[in-house]
């Protein structure tokens, strides 16, 4: 039956007859027709439910509302109504209408307020990351006091897991970043006859600055994120809390390790990314400025020193404590739900590699303001 | 001999703005099974994470086996941590390792038992709390969720602690493995002599299980003591809760 609002009146009582489905779907069409009436003289309002039919709660909150604005208006509202499970709705939603408060409305904030808010948070975040370096270090002290109470065993897994399995990828793109420097530069060097001069260029730009780079760049993508990822995971399933109430400082059995691990590992990786640069650059240099294989060597012994493979190298273990500190850290900051896993581990890609690049500029200045 | 084992007095707790507790004050004895309830909310898992020392409280004192929480050292903490054991809600299972090597875990870093003496311990502490020996080697992933209520007790048990705690350790099971878990958890008590600390919604358990429970109701202990005496307590919780128990 389709919705249906009889609206009759006598003298100042107006009633209201509701007819067919009264629910969750008819409800606008009703309250279109009520919000019409003419309220002026009324004194009095009948609601007549006898044959409504479906009624529900939302139904009976229509009719509670109604009740309630005609009340204030000073208007008597009577409701007839002989339906045993409507009258049981109405009870229900009368019983808890007046414990009803309304939902508070999350606040629209202003411009200032919120630039406010989130240098603020910036700040905390800046404070706890200090705090997390300060309980690092002062759990780094206490327990690398004893060399029993190094991890060996967890060290080497995650030295597998994060150098040896990596070794496949850093190679990789060190080769094709050696390929394309090289082979970009060969086109310049041509111009001026200045071919061999590609062996300074290639071996000083790699060991130093590409190589590091390149390795800290693929390892922060790929163990710095698992890093917060995986810390973030352990955090919601309660896994830390867990190892805490057993003894086990997290710091301990989960952050050390993965930090030492990947300050062994990356100059081990920087190493190889070193070979597989220059290898790069050699293999264009033969192609397309036919510098052989032994003329390259040659050159390479006489400009390229020791010191600027060094460089490149210690840069390593720096490197690896930023990517590695950062992942851990923010898989410590995970909060109980799955969204702010990967909020975190965006973030701790970013922020690595951020720092490496920061840090990167740092050592620059250093080794030129040192002569090395 | 009423030898308390935890001694809580006048703990405050609040987050932000929010006041959890205000002032709790309660006691538990060697050997009681003791009881935390309450109305969802009220802050009985709060007060379980501040006595394990996962959380830290705004005011008040607690005492676990005589340590001051407030003024604990490190070392006395860790030694500490040795002689509970904790049961989180969801199990709290180390996932990247079998049901057997969570529970040996802590054996074979706080000992130095041989590698058969501890399989031996594992396999007796797997059994104990009736999950099968060959379950020993499946990943939490693998089990049920009673499964895993089950083994995290077999590894909250695995240093034989004084001090258990568990938070709502039969929500979620079936009946009857919630009945097993009762009958289990008073055997561990005759067996060990074990002192349990729990949080629990289902009413069986708690007349089944508890000697004593600290009602936590609008952030007041409501009441503490045997569950004889509870009819007399005027709270909107208890009459709701026990009511028809009552009648
Ligand atoms: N980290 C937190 N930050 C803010 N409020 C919190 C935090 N943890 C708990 N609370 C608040 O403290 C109160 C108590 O929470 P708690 O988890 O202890 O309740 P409970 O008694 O265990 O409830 P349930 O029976 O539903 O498990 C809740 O109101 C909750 O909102
Ligand atoms: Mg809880």
């Amino acid at each position: 039956m389709e919705p249906l609002l009889n609206i009759s009146s006598f003298d100042d009582k107006l009633s209201f007859e509701f007819r067919g489905e009264f629910n969750l779907y008819t409800i606008s069409s009703y309250e279109k027709q009520v919000l019409n009436v003419d309220f002026k003289f009324v004194k009095k309002v009948e609601v007549n439910l006898y044959k409504s039919k479906l009624f529900d709660t939302a139904a009976a909150l229509f009719i509670e509302d109604l009740k309630k604005k005609m009340t204030s208006k000073g208007i008597k509202v009577d409701i007839l109504c002989s339906n045993k499970d409507t009258l049981g709705t109405l009870k229900l939603v009368q019983n808890q209408n007046p414990h009803l408060l309304p939902i508070p409305k999350i606040e629209k904030q202003s411009f200032v307020y919120s630039v406010g808010k989130s240098a603020y948070s910036n700040y905390l975040g800046f404070i706890s990351f200090m705090a997390f370096m300060g309980k690092l270090f002062a759990t780094k002290m206490i327990y690398l006091k004893k060399l029993k109470n190094i991890r060996y065993k967890e060290i080497a897994f995650e030295i597998n897991e994060s150098a040896v399995r990596a070794l496949g990828i850093v190679a990789l793109t060190s080769f094709l970043i050696g390929l394309v420097v090289a082979y970009q530069s060969a086109f310049q060097l041509k111009i001026y006859g200045a071919n061999i001069f590609i062996v300074d260029m290639l071996g000083i730009s790699i060991f130093r600055e590409l190589a590091p780079l390149i390795t800290a760049i693929v390892i922060a993508g790929r163990s710095g994120s698992a890093f917060a990822a995986q810390i973030g995971a352990m955090k919601i399933t309660q896994e830390l809390d867990a190892m805490k109430t057993m003894g086990f400082d997290p710091y301990v059995f989960l952050v050390l390790p993965r930090i030492i691990a990947l300050m062994i590992a990356m100059p081990i990786l920087i190493f190889v990314s070193d070979m597989m640069g220059i290898i790069g650059g050699m293999v264009v240099s033969n192609i397309s400025l036919h510098i052989s294989v032994n003329m390259f060597l040659d050159r390479f012994g006489e400009v390229v020193a020791a010191k600027h493979f060094f460089v490149g190298i210690v840069k390593g273990p720096f490197f690896a404590f930023l990517i590695a500190s950062i992942g851990i850290y923010r898989g410590m900051m995970v909060k109980d739900d799955t969204q702010s896993i990967g909020f975190n581990t965006t973030k701790s890609v970013v922020e690595s590699i951020f720092a490496v690049i920061v840090c990167d500029a740092v050592f620059s200045i250093a080794f030129t303001n040192l002569g090395i | 001999m009423m030898n308390p084992f935890i001694e809580v007095d006048g703990v405050k707790t609040i987050f932000g703005e929010r006041v959890v507790h205000d002032g709790l004050n309660l006691t538990i004895n060697e050997g009681e099974i003791y009881g935390l309830l309450g109305p969802s909310g009220c802050g009985k898992t709060t007060l379980l994470r501040e006595m394990v020392m996962l959380q830290e409280f705004s005011g008040g004192i607690i005492k676990v086996l005589g340590h001051d929480l407030n003024t604990i050292k490190h070392n006395e903490a860790q030694k500490l941590r040795q002689e509970w054991g904790v049961l989180f809600q969801a199990g709290a299972l180390f996932s990247s390792l079998t049901l057997a090597q969570n529970i040996e875990l802590p054996l074979k870093e706080y000992t130095n038992l041989s590698k058969k003496m501890i399989d031996e311990i594992v396999a007796f502490k797997i059994n104990l709390v009736g999950l099968k020996s060959s379950d020993a080697i499946l990943y939490p992933s693998q089990i049920s969720g009673g499964m895993k209520k089950k083994a995290g007790l077999a590894r909250a048990l695995a240093m034989d602690p004084k001090l258990v705690f568990l938070d709502e350790p039969t929500s979620g099971l079936d009946p009857i493995s919630a009945r097993d878990f009762d009958d289990l958890i008073l055997n561990l008590r005759e067996l060990l002599g074990l002192t349990i600390i729990m949080v629990s919604h289902d009413l069986q358990s708690i007349y089944d299980t508890l000697d004593r429970v600290a009602i936590i109701d609008e952030k007041k202990i409501a009441y503490e003591g045997t569950l004889d005496n509870i009819s007399s307590v005027k709270s909107k919780f208890i009459q709701t809760f026990f009511g028809d128990k009552f009648e």
